[in-house]
């Protein structure tokens, strides 16, 4: 019997169809984070999909260390109050009562995010028994397909966040990719032993081999700091991308934004690319990945 | 027959499958260029204002405008709102671009936030074909129409009488996503508006 630690849906109101299907309303756009209402209106003027309401972007997390915490709900509430486009929070892995005042707030999606501190270094939140949809990260197919068993309703690939080096986020949508088109060529008396290889559900890696995609909508995240990162992910073959540190945290963040949501609807045209990245101004600064330690590294957190 | 889905951002996929599923031949529109040669278009869900500012900033709005003005238009959730003459939600838009052509108030965001989204049955009379079946609607963060205007039709209502469906001359809207549900006949009877026009 499993702990009921969220209001579960009834009478189609939070079902899994309307929690994923929120997922791909937001495809071929892009999540940005904001640390204030006025970020938040900048980001939905330059045409962002959803926002991310957090008190520290990645790279000052990183910057700063401590505990990294669910967000103070009443900051949260002034930039929910400030847009009209969807607004996500950040939810340790494993606080299950940090989701539950993140839905009590009415947030549109909760990211059960590695940024923050870990809360259970063993188990991540029961998301099923939550009329509010969650986003998870995930390095490979196994650790996607181990969430959304949990009840994820989208999906984003980890990148390194707070680096605005995209090294990682390439790394991890290649993996969960590839794994894919490996599983698509899989003859099904093979399934059980990859699905007990990559430690996922075995109905899970059925179903991914059916649809030859993930089941819900697959973002890239973590390094994304240029039109160009952008439109890489999406040629690569995700849904659409989380942009954390690398508007606010470089020089003009209102031109980046905007050129990075272009270059996300037009990620196969290069002369439109070309063009949007003109001009932008310094991005932020970065941090090789190669040069982090693993401790330093939050890509790992997360089971 | 050729339809085409605005793809600026949002669920565009999910319509050419079932267009294709139908034997129709489909396309992505992102520049005015690709209005070339349809004989309809779907303007999906999505982020509203997302899709109003790229349009703009794409020189899409008149072509689109025109293209309305001859052709049959479908828009889902979003394109609903997009292509409403008004929009009646009491809080700022944001500036928010609207192609402004069919007769119907909407409310954005009417049923409350994402936790309120919610799936239902609708008895939709003018897709039935004669066999009575209810269609399975998947609201998420979902318009409401607050009016249908001039020679606007409602084509199906909540259970508390809300209008969620419309349709004036060729043009159709629904709050809901038949894209994202098994059931294609929302999108038999959008293929029956374009060829009607078509012939006309």
């Amino acid at each position: 019997m499993s702990t009921k630690n969220g209001q579960s849906g009834q009478d189609g109101v939070g079902s899994f169809k309307v929690k994923a299907g929120l997922a791909q309303m937001l495809k071929g756009g892009v999540i940005m984070d904001v640390v204030t209402p006025e970020q938040a209106v900048i980001a939905e003027e330059a045409g962002a999909v959803a926002v991310m309401a957090l008190e520290r972007v990645p790279a000052d997390i990183r910057a700063q260390g401590g505990v990294a915490r669910m967000s103070d709900p009443g900051m949260i509430k002034e930039i929910i109050q400030a847009v009209t486009i969807p607004v996500m929070a950040k939810a340790r892995i494993g606080h299950f009562v940090e989701a539950q005042i993140l839905e009590a707030i009415g947030v549109d999606y909760i990211d059960e995010s590695e940024v923050l501190t870990p809360a259970d270094e063993e188990h991540h939140i029961y998301k099923h028994s939550f009329k509010v949809p969650f986003v998870c990260g995930c390095r490979n197919l196994g650790e996607a397909l181990r969430r959304i068993g949990e009840g994820a309703a989208m999906i984003r690939t980890k990148g390194e966040a707070g680096t605005g080096d995209v090294v990682e986020a390439v790394r991890h949508a290649r993996a969960v990719l590839g794994e894919i088109r490996r599983l698509q060529q899989m003859p099904d008396e093979e399934l059980m032993a990859f699905a007990k290889t990559i430690g996922a559900p075995y109905e899970l890696v059925k179903e991914t081999k059916e649809l030859g995609r993930l089941p819900v909508v697959n973002f890239a995240a973590g390094g994304i700091a240029t039109p160009a990162d952008a439109a890489l992910m999406m040629q690569i073959g995700v849904d659409g991308v989380f942009v954390g540190s690398g508007i606010f945290k470089s020089a003009d963040p209102a031109p980046r934004a905007k050129a990075i949501v272009e270059a996300t609807t037009h990620y196969n045209n290069p002369e439109i690319l070309a063009r949007v990245s003109e001009n932008l101004g310094e991005p932020m600064v970065g941090i090789n990945v190669s040069s982090l330690p693993e401790s330093e590294q939050l890509a790992v957190r997360g089971w | 027959m050729k339809i085409g889905v605005l793809a600026l951002q949002g669920a565009f996929i999910e319509h050419i499958k079932i267009l294709r599923e139908l034997g129709v031949e489909a396309v992505e529109v992102r520049l005015p260029e690709d209005l070339e040669g349809l004989d309809g278009l779907i303007i999906p869900g999505g982020e509203s204002t997302t899709i109003g500012k790229l349009a703009t900033m794409y020189h899409l709005m008149e072509p689109l405008r025109a293209f309305a003005a001859r052709k049959a238009m479908w828009g889902t959730c979003a394109g609903m709102i997009f292509m409403a003459k008004e929009i009646g939600d009491g809080r700022s838009n944001h500036g928010q671009p609207l192609l402004a052509i069919m007769d119907i108030v909407v409310d954005r965001n009417a049923f409350g936030r994402q936790v309120d989204s919610f799936e239902t049955d609708l008895d939709v009379p003018a897709i039935n074909n004669g066999e009575v079946k209810p269609f399975p609607a998947v609201f998420i963060r979902a318009p409401r129409l607050v009016a249908a205007k001039g020679d606007t039709k409602v084509l199906a209502r909540l259970a508390d009488g809300t209008a969620v469906a419309a349709q004036e001359g060729d043009w159709l809207v629904t709050s809901f996503h038949p894209e994202l549900t098994g059931d294609n006949r929302f999108h038999k009877y959008f293929l029956e508006l374009a060829k009607r026009n078509n012939a006309a």
